[in-house]
């Protein structure tokens, strides 16, 4: 198959799953899962550092060692303020450009809150920042996030961990058609075929954690998510069928017995 | 000096950031942390000549696993 590289940014990846590297049973199983995933880029968030234990080993050293790509988040940002201080100093600490830009307006959803995510986004993309903003499926929004030049547009499929899948598939089928830049379903995957309904409605990747992390077999889920992308990658390649009311039929018409 | 680390106050005699990370145990020579001080991003190239002052809010950050 020829090759079927993604841009985003300065970034080119071959594997269109993007993987975090949260709630995992021990490290070993991150990076055995991450690995079955395929995954070149993997998130981390930024936290202060623990003042009782400073030294610990930190899975920056282990993602290093494996080559990934870090991309860091705001995660846990509410304001804009917040999300950029979070970002530069993630930049400082990784050396990195790449920021995956969350600012959540509720607790309970952890929905973005789509003034102040608009609002830090501006500031980044001043600031020299590649950015990937978690958003809402809100076309609007997503059309807003690409002029400000976001390097892609990741709006969630379903709440953060919850597991819904793709809540409404229209919404990020009409993002489909009005943004030009990479367009990743960031959050909501549960079961393998929501990544490959996410891919099939022409997403050019598939951002995800707990469905990985949180399943009875992490490594292999994280098989299954690869060859859902995958699958669902081809898929949208290949043009699917419309869809009718009636049936059509597959054998031939004529030459039945008895007819 | 007094100074606010993380969100909890502390005295300390470091005279600058290098200083108050060594203080801290932090490996400052190691890729993978950062600091600000009063919501400003201190470059690690410069922390042994940041000067720290009275009443400074200092955030040392690292990256851990995330989603």
């Amino acid at each position: 198959m020829a090759a079927d590289t993604l841009g985003i940014g300065p970034l080119q990846v071959d594997s269109r799953l993007f993987v975090g590297s949260s709630n995992y049973p021990n490290l070993q199983v991150m990076l055995d899962a991450i690995a079955a995933s395929g995954a070149e880029v993997v998130t981390v968030a930024i936290r202060r550092v623990d003042l009782s234990d400073p030294s610990g080993e930190g899975v920056v050293d282990v993602l290093t060692r494996g080559g990934y790509t870090l991309l860091p988040n705001t995660a846990g940002c509410y304001t804009a303020k917040d999300a950029v201080l979070t970002a530069q100093l993630a930049r400082e600490a990784l050396e990195t450009d790449l920021i995956k830009l969350e600012v959540i307006g509720d607790d309970r959803t952890l929905f973005p809150d789509a003034e102040e995510l608009l609002t830090a986004t501006s500031q980044l993309i001043a600031d020299g920042f590649t950015v990937l903003p978690y958003t809402n499926d809100d076309p609007i929004v997503a059309r807003k996030l690409m002029d400000l030049g976001c390097a892609a547009v990741m709006p969630l499929g379903a709440p953060i961990g919850s597991g819904l899948g793709i809540r409404n598939p229209h919404n990020i089928a009409i993002i489909r058609e009005m943004i030009s830049v990479p367009l990743i379903v960031d959050a909501g995957v549960g079961a393998a075929s929501d990544a490959a309904v996410a891919m099939e409605l022409g997403c050019d990747g598939v951002l995800m954690n707990t469905a990985i992390a949180g399943a009875r077999d992490p490594v292999k889920m994280a098989t299954a998510m690869n060859l859902a992308v995958r699958a669902g990658r081809a898929g949208f390649l290949a043009g699917r069928v419309p869809r009718k009311m009636y049936a059509t039929a597959s054998s031939p018409i004529h030459g039945v017995i008895g007819t | 000096m007094r100074v606010q680390v993380n969100g909890v106050e502390r005295e300390t005699a470091a005279a600058t950031v290098g200083d108050l990370l060594r203080e801290m145990g932090i490996d400052s020579a190691k890729r993978g942390s950062a600091v600000a001080i009063n919501d400003s991003v201190a470059p690690r190239a410069a922390w042994d000549e940041t000067a720290l002052h009275e009443d400074d809010r200092v955030e040392v950050i690292r990256p851990v696993q995330g989603g």
